[in-house]
């Protein structure tokens, strides 16, 4: 029942998605956006500074993801559809792993987007580096959407949701941050330091692990008024 | 799990200082429809919200049969059924894929109880509600009364024993609030326990069994529906203090 | 909690007054001298500002799933108080920093995630003041979610600073600094406890007007 109901959630918020893909791609030419303002602000005389690859890239999956969070709740909203979904026969938190997955699968995809086209503008080897760099990049984005989801869910009734969303996101997701470019950093050294990825995939997979249990565990109390 | 009564015990709920539910006793039976009205901001929708689960009470008790929400949540969300004024519908969906979601939602292809699958369930609520020819387009697109339909549909899809519902006139033709009445009727015959809030009084008139007058969040009475209703309604609530 | 108060505050106003006698009879650290001394509080206030976010994770928690208006009051006042400490020790850090190595901030580990705890609870008194309806259930989250993730801080910035390490921040002690630091972090609990009874009395006054107010609508 909880699965199938997540599923189904997941299901019906691609559904949706597919009529305009409107998310889909408002977000990712947003983290295009992104990656270039970064670009110009950085790129001196043709070169980036060290290490700005790794930078880049996760801020822009940080801030790309915040906005999509709120607007994949903005739609529960019209309609108080919500509020149906709350009435579903099943355990609630399902309603939570199924607004989960679908900002995952759209994060996900903005990050095939992304890490190439950072590999491109950045000379960096991202691509060659995808064994670890793929881990460290899933974990991490679990991490910072499971929080997100779980913070998005609860502001969706309050007048400053918007605003509040990333004042309550960021500090609360720095460790993620700071794990996810310190490890994509080690694997772009060369030669790759994976020792060093490894730990902060380590730090990551804890993070998601604590977050996410926390989330399903206070999603319901949170979602009662 | 099933339920032939529910039972409101001195509920109450405030937000901050305003106190929207107080020390409300009320029994629902089944087979009545009942109507709950009052003028706005009396707490009817808040106590629709509470009777859905959705709404924590502050103070009191709310059993369905011998379980609280607390024990029973999910069994329990499977037996009611709510339309409010929002209607609960995509936007982007039509008005099939909506009601499809909601009968997988409710388990409606997987329930012994109702071996029909969800397709047929989903078509023989577009046809109650009249939307047959427009299944297929945008719920965007619906008229109001429209909307109000499907939306009736949707919470009545899975059989649900409380049937809660609020303003599920608002926006209906005179055919519509015929076919409507009688849906209701018919489930009220079923066995379902019915709650209608309306400010229509001459609509409720025909059509409650019994009348709960609730203002600023206290309930002032609870009796059997007679002739009359607007001015008894009149002499217990009052016509504008 | 009320009848403490008195007794508390006298004692924490000794204490405070003594203090800076046994601030200046204490000896001098070998290559900082005077400015050292700054020590004697900066980590008393972050020991104070840890004992609230423990404290206030753990009401936040009891708020969201037991319900109970205490908690929550609770929860708002170690919250201030988070806000507070972290603020004097916020403070006091780039001084001696500046004093000892010449420069205000250097992303120092301690500092660096007693800034990220300070935004996180600041973000709890933005979302009670901001949050509309409901809002005390949305601080509690923020809480108990400010609580967990002081580990992944800790590690986190520890290990991202000690990559490239610098001169630590807590030279060893000296056998007579003890004293005063105890005597100096006793202090700073007693302050916070008394402040937090403070804290939590107004918020039962106010809880008090509001059931008032809801017992004459009756």
């Amino acid at each position: 029942m909880f699965l199938r109901t997540a599923l189904l959630v997941l299901r019906k918020d691609f559904a949706i998605e597919i009529k305009s893909y409107e998310i889909f791609a408002t977000t990712l030419f947003f983290a295009v956006g992104c990656v270039l303002v970064f670009a110009f602000a950085l790129v001196k005389e043709g070169q980036a500074p060290p290490d700005s690859a790794a930078a880049i890239l996760w801020i822009a999956l940080l801030f790309a993801g915040t906005l999509a969070l709120g607007r994949t709740f903005e739609r529960e909203r019209y309609g108080e559809t919500i509020r149906a979904l709350l009435l579903a026969p099943a355990p609630r938190p399902a309603i939570y792993v199924g607004k989960l997955l679908g900002i995952l699968c759209l994060l996900g995809l903005t990050e095939v987007l992304l890490v190439p086209l950072i590999a491109l503008l950045f000379a960096a080897p991202l691509l060659a580096r995808l064994t670890l760099l793929l881990p460290l990049l899933v974990c991490g984005t679990v991490g910072f959407a499971a929080v997100g989801t779980l913070f998005a869910a609860m502001l969706m009734r309050a007048r400053t949701r918007d605003v509040m969303l990333p004042i309550l996101l960021y500090p609360m997701t720095i460790p993620v941050i700071i794990a996810g470019v310190r490890g994509t950093s080690a694997l772009l050294a060369s030669p790759p330091d994976e020792p060093t990825a490894i730990m902060w995939l380590t730090i990551l997979l804890c993070f998601d692990v604590v977050f996410v249990t926390l989330s399903l565990w206070t999603f319901e109390p949170l979602m009662t008024e | 799990m099933d339920f032939d009564s529910v039972r409101l015990t001195d509920v109450s709920r405030h937000f901050g200082r305003r106190r929207a539910l107080s020390k409300l006793s009320l029994t629902l039976n089944a087979g009545d429809i009942v109507g709950l009205l009052g003028p706005n901001g009396a707490g009817k929708s808040t106590l629709i919200g509470v009777l859905a689960t959705l709404v924590a009470a502050s103070g009191g008790e709310v059993r369905y049969g011998q379980f609280t929400a607390r024990e029973r949540g999910a069994e329990l969300r499977q037996r009611i059924g709510l339309l409010a004024h929002e209607l609960h519908l995509y936007a982007e969906l039509t008005a099939r894929q909506n009601l499809a979601f909601f009968a997988a939602l409710y388990g409606l292809d997987h329930n012994p109880d109702h071996p029909e699958s969800s397709h047929s369930a989903t078509g023989a609520a577009l046809e109650r509600a009249g939307l047959a020819d427009r299944a297929d387009d945008q719920v965007l697109g619906f008229s109001r009364g429209m909307r109000q339909r499907l939306g009736l549909e949707r919470a009545l899809l899975h059989h649900p024993r409380l049937v809660l519902l609020d303003e599920p006139f608002t926006g209906l033709d005179d055919r519509s609030v015929g076919m409507v009445s009688a849906r209701l009727r018919a489930l009220a015959a079923g066995g379902a326990i019915v709650l209608v809030a309306t400010h229509d009084l001459d609509l409720a008139d025909g059509l409650v069994t019994r009348v709960a007058l609730m203002r600023e969040g206290r309930l002032l009475s609870d009796e059997p529906a007679a002739s009359g209703l607007r001015a008894r309604y009149r002499s217990v609530v009052g016509s504008g203090a | 909690m009320k009848k403490m108060f008195i007794p508390l505050a006298v004692l924490t106003a000794a204490m405070f007054a003594y203090a800076p006698v046994a601030i200046a009879n204490a000896p001098y650290e070998s290559t900082m001298l005077l400015i050292q001394k700054i020590f004697y509080f900066h980590v008393p206030a972050w020991m104070a500002m840890y004992a609230g976010i423990a404290v206030c994770g753990i009401a936040s928690g009891i708020y969201l799933f037991k319900g109970r208006p205490a908690a929550d009051r609770l929860a708002v006042a170690a919250a201030e108080l988070i806000v507070l400490f972290g603020a004097i020790g916020l403070v006091t850090g780039p001084l001696w920093g500046r004093k000892a190595w010449g420069v205000w901030w250097q992303w120092d580990a301690r500092l660096t995630m007693a800034l990220l705890l300070e935004l996180v609870f600041i973000a709890y008194l933005l979302v009670r003041a901001y949050g509309g309806p409901g809002s005390d259930k949305l601080a509690a989250a923020v809480g108990i979610f400010g609580m967990a993730v002081s580990p992944f801080v800790y590690v986190s910035v520890n290990i991202w600073r000690t990559v490239h390490p610098l001169n630590t921040v807590v030279p060893t002690l000296k056998a007579g600094m003890f004293g005063p630091f105890w005597f100096c972090a006793m202090a700073f609990l007693l302050l916070f406890t008394l402040l937090l009874t403070l804290r939590m009395n107004l918020a039962e006054e106010q809880a008090m007007l509001d059931d008032l107010y809801l017992a004459d609508e009756e």
